[in-house]
């Protein structure tokens, strides 16, 4: 069986900076994988180049098996990948329910006549996603909150309902920008708990960014370490986490005797 | 005068401000949304109005040549807006695709000045077909006047206001019962999480530029009632005022546009009642020029992180 996200040899360049060199990754169905790195090494480019924000000058992606480089975002969310980002991509002004809905977007079927007469096949449309939000909703803790402005929530609460609406997508694979950013201690423990929960309901891959080694190490199974555009270790935690060169990478250099 | 007079007096300039805001405030919609979805001004805008204009022009001429021994007038009237906002919905579609989708990722100047040479090629490009010759637009309903309480209107004046506002309420109903108009409102908040929604953006701006442009070409139509010359050089400072508009009311605002729009058109009027008519630019324009030294963000703009760059 195929991996359900290959990356081979992925090189982009934003003018004459290299910004990720000969970049490659293998996510198995279900796997956590983790990516780290000092600041600047460029962790969001390579979320960015999957994604499809960016077309990587060198290199090919596979999803399923199939090649989405230079596809468009939408396109590849189709396909299976959700994503949230470092500095949160809400819509401040618009209900945590209503983010839930766009994440439906494309199976609402009813069109203008539809919506400007509230016609019954739209309420019950309407009606579904609200039963399936209020579920996803209550897995993350942000259920209470479902009528709300999402810019008037707390932070934590914020990161989730972005998580919440990344999943309400449906995706085989997820991708977290720094998921704890700005979270306190207790909002990070909380923050690992779902992140096993919801690995657990949906089956759902996860590729995150994290800054916070202890997060890191407890919740991938792999882990890359990006340094100036170009993986210098990857394994499982153990071994990352006692490797000099990933010590070296963080804390600057150590007399290892 | 005594006060029943005055008071008369006022009513009756009411009515002549809510005809002339609803141009602006209509017109100036299609400038908000468009900023809204894609943070840039369509310098084209008041253009694709003229060119909507034009385009209303023909199918009414059309119409009442085929139908207006059989049909009603009004039946001619809805049938020539509806055909009319469904052209001039392209011309919309072709300036974002034509003119600004290549230009996505290049700085807002670059867009900004494209604007302006989309409308200097629709200007010429209809001179060059039609000549310089001025036409006008034909009545697409007999002018009746009415007299109540002392106060003079037309049947078009009350025809023009219900209409533009009718509109605005459709257009509202649209974004915020619409899939689409769902759409345009988060890209308003953020556009980098909706196309991992599986939304295009490719669809949803050309679809914010079909909605502006129809709009406008039914202003364009309302206008031609009210004031039936067309020439090639009418979008221009109608264009502009709606873009003062839309600047007053908020960037990316569509509720402060309309409102904005209103205000505007009561401050042209009311200037010209107690300045010289000549005047009246002049001393409007410094009264919005005020009010935006005050309140640069206009009456409901968001705080953007970004400032506006041209």
């Amino acid at each position: 069986m195929s991996a359900l996200l290959n990356v081979k040899d992925m090189t982009h360049y934003f003018g004459g900076l290299r910004a990720v060199n000969n970049y490659n990754l293998n996510i198995e169905p279900k796997q956590i994988t983790g990516l780290i790195g000092p600041n600047g090494a460029g962790k969001t480019t390579i979320f960015n180049l999957i994604t499809g924000v960016y077309t990587p000058t060198k290199g090919n992606i596979h999803l399923q098996g199939e090649n989405i480089k230079g596809l468009d975002t939408n396109k590849i969310a189709a396909k299976g990948l959700g994503r949230t980002f470092q500095n949160l991509a809400l819509w401040r002004h618009m209900n945590v329910l209503d983010h839930i809905k766009m994440a439906h977007y494309s199976q609402l079927t009813y069109g203008l006549f539809g919506s400007f007469f509230n016609t019954p096949a739209c309420r019950r449309q309407e009606s579904e996603i609200r039963e399936n939000a209020y579920r996803l909703l209550e897995l993350f803790g942000v259920d209470q909150f479902a009528d709300q402005l999402v810019g008037n929530l707390p932070y934590g609460a914020q990161r989730r309902v972005e998580m919440a609406r990344a999943m309400a997508t449906n995706p085989k694979i997820l991708f977290l920008d720094e998921p704890t950013a700005g979270m306190t201690p207790d909002e990070l423990v909380q923050m690992i708990k779902i992140i096993r929960q919801v690995h657990e309901t949906f089956g759902v891959a996860i590729f995150l960014i994290e800054h916070r080694m202890k997060f890191v190490m407890e919740l991938c199974e792999f882990i890359q370490t990006l340094v100036f555009g170009e993986i210098i270790a990857e394994g499982p935690p153990e071994e990352i986490q006692n490797n000099p060169e990933v010590i070296e990478a963080y804390l600057g250099k150590e007399d290892v005797t | 005068m005594d006060l029943l007079e005055l008071f008369q007096y006022i009513l009756q300039n009411l009515i002549n401000a809510l005809q002339r805001g609803s141009f602006y405030a209509v017109i100036s919609i299609g400038y908000s949304m468009v900023y809204g979805v894609l943070m840039l001004f369509n310098f084209a805008h008041g253009d694709i109005f003229m060119v909507g204009t034009y385009i209303g022009f023909a199918i009414a001429t059309l119409f009442l040549a085929l139908f207006s021994s059989f049909l009603p007038g009004w039946i001619i009237f809805i049938g020539t807006v509806v055909i009319t906002m469904f052209l001039a919905s392209w011309i919309g579609v072709f300036v974002e695709v034509a003119g600004y989708r290549p230009l996505r990722a290049a700085p807002r100047a670059s867009a900004a000045i494209t604007g302006l040479m989309i409308g200097i090629i629709f200007e010429t490009g209809i001179l060059i077909m039609l000549g310089a010759k001025r036409l006008s637009f034909p009545p697409l309903m007999e002018s009746v006047a009415y007299k109540v309480g002392g106060i003079y209107f037309t049947n078009v004046k009350v025809m023009i206001i219900i209409i533009s506002l009718l509109l605005m309420l459709v257009l509202h109903t649209f974004i915020q019962k619409t899939k689409w108009g769902m759409a345009m409102r988060a890209m308003s908040y953020d556009f980098l999480a909706v196309p991992l929604m599986g939304v295009s953006i490719n669809i949803i701006a050309p679809l914010t530029f079909a909605v502006g442009a129809g709009l406008a070409s039914v202003a364009g139509i309302l206008y031609g009632q009210a004031y039936p010359i067309l020439d090639p050089y009418m979008g221009v400072l109608i264009g502009w005022k709606a873009f003062v508009a839309a600047i007053l009311g908020g960037r990316g605002s569509i509720k402060g546009a309309a409102m904005a729009g209103y205000l505007l058109g009561f401050i042209e009027i009311f200037v010209a009642i107690i300045f010289p008519s000549t005047l009246r630019d002049l001393i409007a324009y410094s009264i919005v020029l005020l009010i935006l030294t005050y309140r640069p963000r206009g009456f409901f703009g968001m705080e953007h992180s970004t400032k506006l760059r041209l």
